[in-house]
């Protein structure tokens, strides 16, 4: 203990810098109305968490995760569409906070790629069946 | 033509090698910036967290002139790293608002004894909401809003000394 002491003392500064507040509401805990928790789950599973930038908010683990989907689910709650909750995270983030790309200028080549690949090899193979014959 | 046509796959070799080299030399700015810039300040209002010092609601920030909104928290080290760059932006006669972040009234109160208090007034921001619709993504941030309560500009992490010139220099355009 008399050997521990220190070791506590010298890491008390650290412990007293974590987060001391409680999760969000709604941030762990399902909703009622199980379509609700549903249509906020597929939500959530869409939208990206702004400090792990590669996990979606349902997957992560990170405070400001938790606090996002207690605002999806708040918002559910209140009956908003999935649709409208996205949008708005859109106008503060941009489209960056969404898995799923609008169809925009920079996104254009990521739409077209299968169709222009598809068609590359349609060419290709109707090449190799004429020299066949 | 077949000769030329032998050469495409390391054609394609050489252009993925130069697309991936690039992206190892100069990697792609990964900073969640808001988009909120050029747009009014969102309506929120936050309860005051410690004693004496003002809480923070947008309608009282309108009509006040351009002023700093510095979003940060107790628990945040980086915050402590631009502590002292806020405090000469507020000697250099800038209004600085803040939203404390999933913070406790102990814990500011220490936090500002220990660092200073750049803050005119201080929003109790106990769950992100307002953070969340201010399009930011993490502590510190500070956005720059004008007399009309636009968000003209965000400074993403901590203010290095070395920004605090260009932070004062955007701050007397407004004026």
């Amino acid at each position: 203990m008399r050997i521990l002491l220190p070791i506590v003392l010298a890491l008390s500064p650290a412990i007293a810098l974590a987060q001391s507040t409680a999760p969000a509401a709604l941030a762990d805990t399902q909703l009622a109305d199980p379509t609700q928790e549903a249509a906020a789950k597929a939500l959530m599973e869409t939208l990206r968490c702004v400090v792990c930038q590669g996990q979606s908010i349902a997957d992560s683990d990170a405070t400001m995760a938790g606090d996002m989907r207690a605002l999806v689910r708040q918002r559910i709650q209140a009956g908003e569409s999935p649709i409208a909750i996205r949008d708005w995270l859109i106008g503060r983030y941009g489209d960056y906070i969404s898995y799923d790309p609008p169809l925009s200028a920079a996104t254009s080549l990521l739409w077209a790629t299968p169709v222009l690949l598809l068609g590359l090899g349609v060419w290709i193979a109707r090449a190799s069946f004429r020299r066949r014959r | 033509m077949t000769r030329r046509v032998l050469w495409l796959p390391l054609v394609g070799f050489a252009l993925l090698f130069a697309v991936v080299a690039s992206g190892l030399m100069r990697p792609a700015d990964r900073t969640v910036r808001s988009a909120l810039i050029g747009k009014p300040l969102p309506a929120f209002s936050l309860p005051p967290l410690i004693p004496g010092k003002p809480g923070l609601s947008s309608a009282a920030m309108a009509g006040q002139g351009p002023r700093l909104l510095n979003v940060f928290a107790s628990w945040c080290v980086p915050c402590v790293a631009e502590a002292p760059q806020l405090m000469r932006l507020k000697a250099a006669g800038v209004p600085i608002d803040a939203i404390a972040i999933r913070d406790t009234t102990p814990a500011i109160r220490r936090f500002l004894a220990r660092v200073g208090d750049p803050y005119a007034r201080i929003g109790d921001d106990r769950v992100s909401a307002v953070q969340l619709s201010l399009g930011s993504s993490g502590v510190p941030e500070t956005f720059l809003i004008d007399g009309k309560g636009i968000v003209v500009r965000q400074y993403v992490g901590d203010i290095r000394p070395e920004q605090v010139d260009e932070i004062l220099a955007d701050f007397r355009k407004l004026r």
